[in-house]
């Protein structure tokens, strides 16, 4: 007997999907025989708003891809580029481009933790229900969703679409006494970011584990974030440039957002992909800390991504505290390009997992091409995989309110962003056969 | 409770970074919803599409046919309905689509290319329904919006900026990076109300507050290739984060040669 029922998934649980995925199930036998994470956003094909363009219009056109990581998608952007013109910047602009960063981890987890999962783990609907039990805890939160954002002012003058950022640098340096102050404020966040990890930690999480492939960058010394080669716990070690060898995107047709496999699999690219594979780099304290939860690294547990991102929050604070201790304002803040004709890769690590860009320009740095793969269309088969295992653990004999409500949290684990995925599409979607 | 001024935020073809205007409030966010109603706010949690609110913030543009439904729906349900950013108040930059060698495009992507013309452009907001107040930028700040709901809950019209990011440029004292330096700067025809950031960091402003009140746009083309830019690159200049709006349009059309259909 085939039992076909479609399970309309709560909009929060997507978040900013608004009403357009839904979970499509088919039952067979008391199995599942088929299962869609079922997503239409509309494209905005970036890809091809890109071509033709100036290689230094490139850093504020992607970032609008997304406004909640924006510093992402310039970083990768910037990277790609100069491996293009074969440019390095040096060590000022380096150790600037990774506090920028650690600013978006710590404003996009904390937003993640506090707005989407954790009400999802206490059973909220809203932050602001969840604020009127959990206080403390709420605005401990908002605060350091603050912090976050106020280092990527400090480099990019606003924390959504930051204007400090260009190919070979930064359009400005921060002062001294400003930098003085920030950090200030970060060392007394600290506590409370490890705080925040043993409350995430402490809270009541399911504890399936799965197996799965999980693919992050490593760098020789450092917590990945701006450099490194991209790797997985299958053997996996290749350079930005080799990506295209053994990750394919196709196209489901339930889908506008496009689905990335490694070597044709499903794999994991994000907090818990990265911790998974740099234990071995976290800071000593931050090893420590970790040591001493009752959560365990390396996790096969989907759920333990909220705890490694409340990890990675620590990391990013003791991380911006040590650049910004050595600051020191540079003669120069950028360094100058030549444009030369030729391809260019870069990959970086955005708050929600690995975001490849290419490019091709012409010799006056014109963009004749441009190619990125962001990190939740690779999670996108991960998620569906997930989907499957959960679900049937679960039992589909469940009511579909049950399911409804399993799904909405294994989707949250991964921190989905939509509108990052659908921005890259071929637009020869399944939405069109219904206009 | 219950006579509490209702607020909805909707979302359409956008990069979700307006709705950090509401969602980077730090506490704040917890005070407005003290003040007012969120029924519907996907990203913050509650959902109700179809509530009837006071204010309807809407992020994004229209580039679905399905979306140019769901904005005729949620009219119906607002008595204010404001945008907020760049592509809801002009297409945003998704909507340099709209000026794309349209056939070869479509054709490029599309396996029927005249079953999606619908598709084939990104519109404001205003060009599907009426709309009470524009809110520009992109992306636009928090106080912009908490300025917008503190007024309509003292029941007066909003104030909103119209001028011209030199204005604000002039108030900080920033030196003018265009007269000093030469940089191709946007900032005589754009709207301010980012504080006028780039100049501030030594930059030019790129024009993502979209068209100020008056602007003497063509004037300002016309200074741009007195210092040195090319034709494309000056249109290129205009053609950006609201190269949909008219007054963007006109110029950056012009000097590249294929003025839209």
């Amino acid at each position: 007997m085939t039992e076909k029922r479609r399970i309309p998934i709560q909009l929060p649980v997507l978040a900013r999907v608004e009403g357009e995925g839904t979970l499509e199930l088919h039952v067979r036998d008391g199995a599942i025989e088929d299962l869609r994470l079922r997503i239409f956003e509309p494209p905005r094909m970036f890809e091809k708003l890109l071509e033709g363009r100036d290689y230094t219009e490139v850093p504020d056109m992607v970032a609008r891809i997304c406004g909640i990581c924006p510093v992402a998608y310039q970083m990768s952007a910037v990277h790609a580029i100069e491996n293009l013109f074969g440019v390095q910047p040096g060590p000022w602009v380096r150790d600037m481009r990774r506090v920028f960063y650690c600013g978006e981890w710590i404003q996009s987890h904390s937003l993640h933790i506090h707005m989407l999962a954790a009400p999802d783990f206490l059973g909220f609907a809203s932050i602001t229900e969840m604020a009127r039990q959990h206080a403390d805890e709420v605005r401990r939160g908002l605060r350091l969703q603050a912090l976050g954002n106020e280092i990527i002012r400090l480099l990019g003058a606003r924390s959504v679409h930051p204007v400090g950022a260009r190919i070979g640098g930064f359009h400005h340096a921060p002062a001294r006494a400003q930098v003085d102050a920030l950090r200030e404020k970060l060392q007394a966040a600290l506590p409370e970011a490890e705080a925040l990890v043993r409350w995430t930690a402490a809270l009541n999480l399911p504890t399936e584990e799965q197996e799965f492939t999980v693919v992050s960058l490593r760098h020789p010394r450092e917590y990945p974030m701006n450099e490194g080669r991209m790797v997985s716990n299958r053997g996996l070690d290749i350079s930005a440039d080799q990506f295209e060898s053994r990750f394919v995107e196709h196209q489901e047709a339930h889908s506008t957002a496009l689905h990335c496999l490694h070597d044709g699999k499903p794999y994991l690219v994000g907090p818990l992909a990265r911790l998974n594979l740099n234990l071995d780099r976290l800071p000593a304290p931050v090893r420590d800390l970790a040591d001493s939860l009752g959560v365990k690294f390396p996790s096969r547990n989907m759920y333990h991504s909220i705890v490694a991102r409340a990890l990675e929050i620590v990391v990013a604070i003791r991380e911006a505290i040590r650049l910004l201790e050595a600051y020191a304002e540079p003669s120069e803040t950028y360094i100058s390009v030549t444009p030369r004709a030729g391809t260019g890769y870069g990959c970086t690590e955005a708050p929600r997992g690995l975001l490849w860009h290419r490019y091709d320009t012409d010799a006056a740095g014109v963009v004749i091409k441009a190619r990125i793969v962001p990190p939740t269309s690779q999670n996108q088969a991960r998620i569906e995989e997930d989907l499957r295992l959960s679900l049937h653990a679960l039992g589909v004999r469940q009511g579909d309110a049950a399911l409804r409500r399993r799904g909405e949290m294994v989707i949250r684990n991964y921190d989905p962003c939509i509108s990052c995925a659908t921005h890259f599409l071929d637009l020869r979607v399944r939405e069109l056969t219904h206009a | 409770m219950t006579d509490k001024p209702k607020v909805a935020v909707h979302k359409f073809a956008s990069c979700d970074g307006c709705q950090l205007a509401f969602l980077n409030m730090g506490e704040d966010i917890l005070t407005l919803a003290q003040l007012v109603d969120i029924v519907h706010f996907v990203e913050m949690g509650p959902v109700n599409p179809d509530a009837s609110v006071d204010i309807a913030f809407i992020e994004g543009s229209i580039s679905t046919p399905e979306d140019a439904e769901r904005i005729l729906r949620i009219r119906a349900n607002s008595r204010y309905l404001i945008t907020v950013g760049a592509c809801a108040t002009s297409g945003g930059l998704q909507a340099l689509r709209n000026f794309s060698d349209g056939k070869e495009w479509l054709a490029a992507i599309y396996a029927k290319p005249e079953y999606v013309q619908s598709l084939s452009t990104s519109t404001p907001i205003a060009r599907h329904v009426k709309v009470d107040l524009e809110l520009w930028g992109c992306p636009v700040t928090g106080s912009q919006v908490l300025a917008v709901v503190r007024a309509l809950l003292f029941g007066v019209p909003p104030w909103y900026e119209k001028d011209k990011v030199c204005l604000e440029c002039k108030r900080r004292q920033t030196v003018c990076v265009m007269v000093v330096k030469g940089i191709p700067c946007m900032g005589p025809v754009t709207r301010t109300g980012c504080g006028a950031l780039c100049p501030s960091f030594g930059r030019d402003c790129y024009a993502c507050y979209g068209p100020a009140e008056n602007p003497n746009a063509e004037s300002l083309a016309r200074r741009l290739e007195g210092l040195g830019l090319i034709p494309e690159a000056v249109a290129r200049r205009f053609l950006f984060i609201n190269g949909a709006a008219p007054a963007f349009a006109e110029a950056g059309l012009k000097r590249r040669g294929n003025a839209h259909d």
